[in-house]
């Protein structure tokens, strides 16, 4: 009963957070517009491109730090491994690029899309253990080695490019971008963190010597190496951690929910362009 | 016999090693409310309040929240304070801090604690 109660504040309080359209019906055009226009403004010195760099677009000694770095990027040995696995077939002499449009070498930013014969959101992950499933090789763990060598590569092959995801015009399209909206704005854990507290309440802030990461393209950069991690991760490793790190319990690697966040996150950063692997502290 | 002596003397090392733990122990039983609250303020399982604000005595905070200084003039009433740590999104639903009292990450006196510990910052 008492939940009952709480939803219309619970909906009032996602309106008010959201930098999104005001009227209830799903746009993820509007959506785009003032989710870009919202992070434009606050960050006026950030050009736009930019925010795909996460924490060193909005401190300057963090990014002297990754400059520095840069020149023996911790990720290198991740894409020269997901290159040597794409040259290396499958048991039955297929290859990874069988399973995408050009090869798979430059398609990164046209991920996740819509799948109108499953009604499902295939993100890249989700593509790449579907393609080692059809060809009779066993899935890999979502999270981070295997997996995280694969995007890395792909990723690699597709820096520079706009982030072009599509929203069609199918009810089940529609209800998946919404859902990982919803799941974007609301709070959750012990700590009753939204994914938008930190990533759009406070970006550029500081938690500690963590410098927090806009949403607006946090996802061109993936997979990265983290040192927190000591090692590479994936969006799904990403998405756990974040759960756990709230107190929350994290949902299964691609599960529903966190592909259609990955959706949603994804059209909000169209025309922004990959930059993965990325390196991170 | 020999057993027996032998039993004993091992009695006195061993007395003196409780001993020896009770002194180190007695300053953790004899800690006042002020340093329990540091300790709560400080510990990232905790409070963790220096994750999110500048606390005059912590190392590397965060600033997501304002700082914490001169506590007792900006909160003369330390139930307003209390009620903050114990759930500021009733007072302030966008906030994004957490609620320690609602979601039982303090007990109300580790916040009682928290409240001594601040009013000397």
């Amino acid at each position: 009963m008492r939940i009952m109660r709480l939803i219309p504040l619970m909906l009032l309080l996602l309106a008010a957070v959201r930098p999104t359209a005001a009227d209830d019906s799903v746009n993820p055009d509007a959506d785009f517009k003032a989710f870009r226009d919202y992070y434009t403004k606050r960050f006026p010195n950030v050009p736009l491109n930019d925010f795909v760099n996460g924490p060193y677009s909005m401190d300057a000694d963090l990014r002297k730090q990754w400059q520095a770095i840069d020149d023996f990027p911790p990720y290198d040995f991740a894409v020269s491994r997901g290159k040597d696995m794409f040259a290396t077939p499958f048991k039955n002499g297929k290859t990874y690029g069988d399973c995408f449009p050009d090869k798979g070498i430059g398609v990164r930013q046209n991920y996740p899309y819509f799948d109108d014969k499953t009604g499902q959101v295939i993100t890249l992950e989700l593509a790449l253990n579907q393609c080692r499933q059809a060809n009779g090789e066993e899935p890999y763990s979502y999270v981070k080695d295997e997996m995280a060598s694969l995007t890395a590569y792909m990723a690699f092959t597709s820096r520079g490019k706009p982030f072009d995801i599509k929203i069609p015009n199918d009810p089940r399209a529609l209800a998946a971008y919404q859902n990982g909206e919803k799941y974007f704005y609301t709070r959750r854990g012990q700590l009753n963190f939204s994914c938008a507290s930190c990533h759009v309440q406070n970006p550029g802030n500081h938690i500690r010597t963590e410098v927090l990461a806009p949403a607006l393209g946090i996802l061109a950069a993936m997979p990265i190496y983290r040192s927190e991690w000591n090692g590479m991760g994936t969006i799904s490793r990403r998405f756990v951690t974040c759960n756990s790190q709230v107190r929350g319990v994290p949902l299964q690697p691609q599960d529903e929910d966190y592909r259609d966040v990955e959706y949603f996150l994804s059209y909000m950063s169209n025309g922004l362009p990959i930059s993965g692997p990325g390196a991170r502290p | 016999m020999q057993g027996q002596r032998n039993g004993a003397r091992r009695v006195l090392p061993t007395g003196a090693v409780l001993a020896a733990a009770l002194l180190v122990a007695l300053p953790v039983l004899a800690q006042t409310p002020v340093m329990l609250g540091q300790t709560l303020a400080f510990d990232r399982a905790k409070g963790n309040c220096l994750t999110c604000h500048d606390i005059k005595g912590g190392d590397a905070p965060g600033n997501v929240g304002p700082p914490l200084s001169d506590m007792k003039s900006r909160f003369p009433d330390r139930n307003e304070l209390a009620a903050i740590i114990f759930d500021e999104t009733r007072r302030n639903p966008l906030s994004v801090m957490p609620p320690f009292g609602r979601n039982l990450i303090l007990t109300h006196e580790e916040i009682e604690s928290v409240v001594d510990f601040l009013y000397t910052r």
